[in-house]
């Protein structure tokens, strides 16, 4: 093994990984900045996307769909993930969130980690408890960098969620909508007196944040082959460092800290005993908390918040 | 019915129907499409059941049946009230002090699960309840009891006796040094912090193969032992007497336990735990009235640690086994139902729910797979519906029903 094709294989997966994590971390704080609770039937719904993805992706198989229409294949799994988490998110937030809007912040939180828990044993109850499978449908062809062996997955991957990214940041910027979701996040009294439909605002917030995340969800099962109805308890730790260390409401602040807490991930597993990989990033997270709380990005309001 | 009841009903139904067949009827492996229609049927079923009970409410027939029911529910719980509290309680003491006597060994280990559940539970009532710090990683505190004792007895032979302080200096140590930098934050970041932290435990315990074995766990430690003095063979000499059975370890716990509800009790009324809830209101306004917030917090995480590490050290020693496996994410939610269900800041609502949501479990294993499905549900219904709990602390029903009065 040769040291630059190792760093360039090293620097895909952190590349992945950083992704994944941005996606997820998306979801944390577009809710985080909209109704300033922390979502945490997110990790589940990440979930969510894998398992629905998969059964899609297993039902195309099965008929023999995914040969002749690869990229219709593709469309149809991301799409029927997404819109199936959405649907869900949105379920969630009316029943676990629009009721105590205006309660107790233990109380929503408590009723948001209800739901987390609820979620997560109706997937094992219904998913089984073992690892399922994903078909490997997108092949080990691919090219070469200095040695470094890149498929051509790795890359559709990385590709689709950088513009999810995009996506999501000119439709934060540039559209009518997102014009109100960063109007309410700024002032709810204020962006409802000037006639935006707050509720149908955070119904939106609510279906694009967790379908960003089941895009992640069925891209982990992709590419590591298989999902697990727990695999979101991590991933949701994760993101989350990843949400608060790039400054929580922050869309460009949730993919910088992806980036980094996959990059460091990788390092860490790439140079050190990687079974303490967990542990570094629960470390990066509580240093961030203790050095600088409004994260890399965030806005300097959050240390009133705080 | 009026009109909008049904639209919602047909709305939210079908809503559930896309939700609930394609997660349920579709493992991946099979097509269990009986099994998709049979859930979705139990929740439509309990979505006709709450827009009925709503629209009775409407047309009063509940308000008109409340109107007479109530002069007599009146009388019943005046009477109940009038029966002094410590009645209630040598009765409830009674029956579990003779609950060995009649139980099989296997419902009194049930019980001993359940009391070791109701002091973790009371413990985190401290962080919670009182001090209205959400702590999601609290298991860990009960892993750093478990494994301080396992590691004391078996490397240096001390007793599960002089463990106990050990272990509660460990825990509160190990609270103190996660709530220090966490304390400053807001109620959700500490959550996702504890819980972040509650893992690095398990994964230490799982990992530090040359000190705890890893995931094969420790075996072998003593169980608790009592010394007592007799005077038979001349003189006065120390007999150890080893609490090998169940039915001994079942009043050690119990002694424990009761020992946890007189000491959170005594805390609850004090001055500390008066400065507590003054927090949990309103930190800034406790601040300003001179209440030293970030020492009460430290306080509060420091003693629920050390009450889940009394409940680690017995739980380590009853079994004579720990492995890292027994403190996962789950136990923390298991513990924090406890508090929630019974009543975020009651004591005798924990000590019920503990015994409740432990025991009834116990009772089949259909029931045990369903156990945290229903404990998630219940918890997110019972924040918006009643939000005090089942046995409401008096204070904080007030407080949660100010908007009403």
């Amino acid at each position: 093994m040769d040291t630059p094709s190792f760093l360039i294989q090293q620097l895909i997966n952190a590349l992945f990984l950083g992704s994944i994590f941005a996606l997820i971390a998306l979801g944390y704080t577009m809710v985080y900045g909209i109704i300033e609770l922390i979502n945490f039937a997110h990790g589940e719904l990440f979930t969510a996307g894998a398992f629905i993805g998969l059964i899609v992706l297993a039902a195309l198989q099965k008929v023999g769909f995914v040969e002749s229409h690869f990229w219709i294949t593709l469309i149809l799994v991301f799409g029927m993930a997404m819109t199936y988490v959405a649907v869900l998110g949105v379920a969630i937030e009316h029943v676990a969130y629009k009721p105590l809007r205006k309660a107790s912040r233990l109380a929503a939180i408590l009723s948001a980690l209800g739901m987390s828990i609820f979620l997560s044993n109706g997937m094992m109850l219904s998913q089984g408890v073992s690892d399922r499978a994903y078909p490997p449908i997108m092949g080990m062809e691919g090219f070469s960098i200095l040695d470094a062996r890149i498929t051509y997955g790795q890359v559709f991957i990385i590709v689709l969620s950088l513009l999810l990214m995009v996506a999501l940041q000119l439709f934060v910027n540039w559209t009518k909508l997102g014009k109100a979701m960063r109007a309410t996040a700024q002032n709810k009294t204020m962006a409802r007196m000037l006639g935006i439909d707050i509720d149908r605002t955070i119904r939106v917030t609510f279906m694009i944040g967790p379908a960003l995340g089941a895009a992640a969800g069925v891209m982990v099962g992709l590419y590591y082959g298989s999902v697990r109805f727990d695999m979101g308890f991590i991933y949701m730790i994760k993101a989350f460092a990843a949400a608060i260390l790039g400054g929580i409401g922050s869309i460009p602040g949730a993919v910088l800290g992806g980036m980094i807490i996959g990059g460091v991930e990788v390092l860490w597993s790439a140079f050190l005993p990687s079974e303490w990989k967990d542990v570094t990033t629960f470390i990066v997270l509580i240093l961030v908390l203790y050095l600088r709380p409004s994260g890399i990005l965030g806005e300097h309001v959050s240390e009133t918040r705080v | 019915m009026a009109n909008s009841d049904v639209k919602k009903f047909i709305v939210y139904s079908l809503f559930m129907g896309i939700l609930i067949i394609p997660m349920v009827g579709l493992p991946s492996s099979g097509f269990e499409i009986t099994r998709a229609l049979l859930v979705w049927g139990v929740f439509v079923a309990i979505l006709a059941f709450w827009l009925l009970s709503k629209t009775i409410r409407r047309i009063n027939i509940i308000k008109r049946a409340a109107q007479n029911i109530a002069p007599f529910q009146g009388r019943v719980s005046g009477n109940l009230a009038k029966v002094p509290t410590k009645i209630y309680l040598a009765v409830l003491l009674t029956s579990l002090a003779l609950y060995p006597q009649v139980a099989n060994n296997y419902m009194v280990d049930v019980g001993i699960t359940c009391l070791i559940y109701v002091v973790l539970g009371l413990g985190l009532d401290i962080v919670v309840g009182l001090a209205g710090l959400l702590d999601l990683g609290y298991i860990a505190f009960y892993a750093v009891g478990a494994y301080s004792y396992s590691l004391l007895n078996l490397h240096f032979g001390l007793s599960f006796w002089s463990c106990l302080p050990i272990g509660i200096v460990f825990g509160a140590v190990c609270g103190c040094i996660i709530g220090y930098p966490t304390l400053r934050m807001r109620g959700d970041y500490l959550a996702i912090v504890t819980m972040g932290f509650g893992e690095i435990i398990r994964l230490v315990l799982n990992n530090w193969d040359k000190l705890t074995k890893g995931p094969n766990g420790l075996l072998g430690m003593a169980k608790p032992a009592i010394n007592y003095p007799t005077f038979t063979d001349g003189g006065l000499n120390w007999v150890t007497y080893s609490l090998q059975s169940l039915h001994s370890l079942y009043y050690l716990m119990l002694t424990i336990a009761v020992l946890t509800v007189i000491g959170v009790g005594r805390l609850n009324n004090s001055r500390i735990g008066r400065a507590w809830v003054a927090i949990r209101e309103d930190e800034v306004a406790a601040e300003l009235s001179g209440v030293p917030t970030t020492w009460l917090k430290l306080l509060a995480y420091a003693m629920g640690a050390g009450f889940a590490s009394v409940a680690g050290a017995f739980f380590a020693a009853k079994l004579s086994y720990t492995n890292p496996n027994f403190f996962i994410f789950m136990e923390s939610c298991i513990v924090l139902c406890i508090v929630v269900l019974g009543g975020v800041g009651s004591i005798p609502g924990v000590v019920l729910a503990g015994i409740v949501l432990i025991a009834v479990p116990e009772v089949s294993r259909e029931l045990q797979n369903y156990r945290m499905l229903v404990f998630g549900l219940a918890m997110a219904v019972m924040m918006v519906l009643r939000p005090e709990g089942l046995i409401p602390a008096s204070r904080r029903k007030r407080e949660l029903h100010e908007a009403d009065a």
